[in-house]
């Protein structure tokens, strides 16, 4: 009983090796370059890697300042 | 402290696992003809030569790393993030939280079997469920706002929809949609309210029609409890990323229910996935103290976040909105912030007085939220 089961997931992880090395893959330095692509177009509107002005962030609170 | 899943696991979660029926593996021969008299030997074999080719396959394309790459642009400048806002109010560990698409927002679940969703910006609780059991570790906000889903040791995923009017006893309302044979570790709607996507400690994902309860395909693979999962953002198609105890982030088709990539990297259990904002890409957190980047076109791990001083686990990761800041949330009690491209770390930051469980940016971008098991969830920005 335990071998049929052993056997039927054998031949399923089998299939399944044959979909995965079948994929068609690229370069890392192409793909490397597309992810850095993608990073510098939208860096612009990315509020945490460039700070957006406390007044337009409703998280930053605008606190008037106190001088001591 | 021992983790859950090894209180809850019971051994050989994949062949105990339900077979769904409308997932019948296909029975005809692919194009390559098994021998009806394969021996387990033969097939064995079979895997071992097609687990080396796909290696092979893979170097070859190895031609550059991508902090490599990654060396002639600027480096980021001094970071300055602070908590803007601590949600009080969970009596036990926060375990998990989402986003409203409002961008203010926020569902959170926790050990004590609360379920609380807030307005981030006044930190006002607008809504609290109680679930009929401990550890909710999954939870998440429906598309439209008017909804959340939920569940963890029920071993189910169960929809509340939102009422406008405070006293309404959101549970009378419950629909109880997923099913699984272990704990439910993640949940996600998918473009729309009308479906969810769950992971298990049955070692299963599975997508459900909400209104039905109807299982519409389960994806079989993990040797182990699935973790945690993310969708891929809507424009690059029907697929998801599932990470489990088997240490393996699984691609898999949504229609087809076929695992399409697999990649098997990381040294210890994967707690979180999420996919880079393009889609091409997703990062990982895992127990062995590293979060890395794996891209989708080149099949395989392209970056590696880790430290010498960073030895305990990443519970959850996700990025900023350009996709060139990794947060990720630890179990030390920090939050290491890295810089995707070069592979460095460029901010740690501190607050939390427990492991940090859950951490998600904001739908515009403009801040974080993380959740702890010291009780409370902070915004960040």
């Amino acid at each position: 009983m335990s071998t049929t089961n052993s056997i039927a997931q054998a031949r399923k992880l089998v299939e399944q090796l044959r979909v995965e090395a079948g994929i068609e893959r690229i370069k890392v330095s192409k793909a490397a370059a597309e992810l850095m692509s993608y990073c510098e177009q939208h860096a612009h509107s990315d509020p945490l890697l460039v700070g957006v002005p406390t007044s337009e962030n409703p998280f930053k609170d605008k606190k008037p300042c106190i001088l001591l | 402290m021992a983790k859950l899943h090894q209180l809850c696991a019971r051994g050989g979660a994949l062949e105990t696992a339900p077979r769904s029926t409308s997932n019948h593996h296909p029975t005809e021969m692919a194009t390559h003809e098994l021998h009806p008299n394969d021996t387990l030997t033969t097939l064995k074999m079979e895997s071992e030569s097609l687990k080396a080719k796909l290696e092979e396959e893979r170097a070859k394309l190895h031609d550059v790393e991508l902090h490599q790459v990654a060396e002639k642009i600027e480096a980021l400048g001094q970071f300055v993030m602070k908590t803007r806002r601590t949600l009080k109010g969970h009596g036990n560990k926060v375990l998990c939280m989402d986003w409203c698409k409002d961008k203010r927002r926020i569902v959170s679940s926790s050990q004590d079997g609360k379920v609380i969703v807030w307005d981030a910006f006044t930190t006002n609780k607008e809504h609290a469920v109680t679930m009929p059991c401990t550890w909710v570790m999954a939870c998440a906000y429906a598309p439209s706002g008017c909804a959340v889903a939920c569940g963890g040791l029920d071993n189910k995923c169960s929809v509340y929809p939102l009422s406008l009017d405070k006293n309404e006893n959101l549970a009378a309302k419950k629909k109880s949609v997923a099913m699984h044979t272990n704990y439910l570790s993640a949940c996600c709607f998918t473009n729309s309210d009308m479906q969810i996507l769950t992971s298990s400690g049955d070692g299963t994902c599975a997508l459900w029609d909400v209104e039905s309860g109807q299982l519409l395909q389960s994806f079989h693979g993990h040797g182990a409890d699935v973790l945690c999962l993310d969708l891929a953002p809507s424009e690059t198609g029907n697929t998801f990323v599932s990470g489990g105890c088997d240490k393996k982030a699984n691609v898999w088709d949504m229609r087809s229910g076929q695992c399409i990539q697999s990649f098997e990297t990381h040294e210890s259990d994967i707690n979180s996935v999420r996919y880079y904002p393009s889609g091409d890409a997703f990062a990982s957190g895992s127990d062995d103290a590293t979060c890395r980047l794996y891209d989708l076109r080149a099949d395989r791990e392209v970056a590696i976040y880790s430290k010498e001083s960073i030895i305990f686990g990443a519970s959850s990761v996700d990025f900023s909105l350009s996709g060139r800041l990794l947060f990720g949330g630890y179990n030390d009690y920090t939050i290491n912030v890295w810089d995707v491209l070069k592979g460095n770390r460029v901010s740690i930051l501190f607050g939390h007085e427990n492991r940090v469980s859950t951490l998600r940016v904001s739908p515009d971008g403009t801040a974080f939220c993380s959740g702890s098991w010291d009780h409370t969830l902070r915004i960040w920005a």
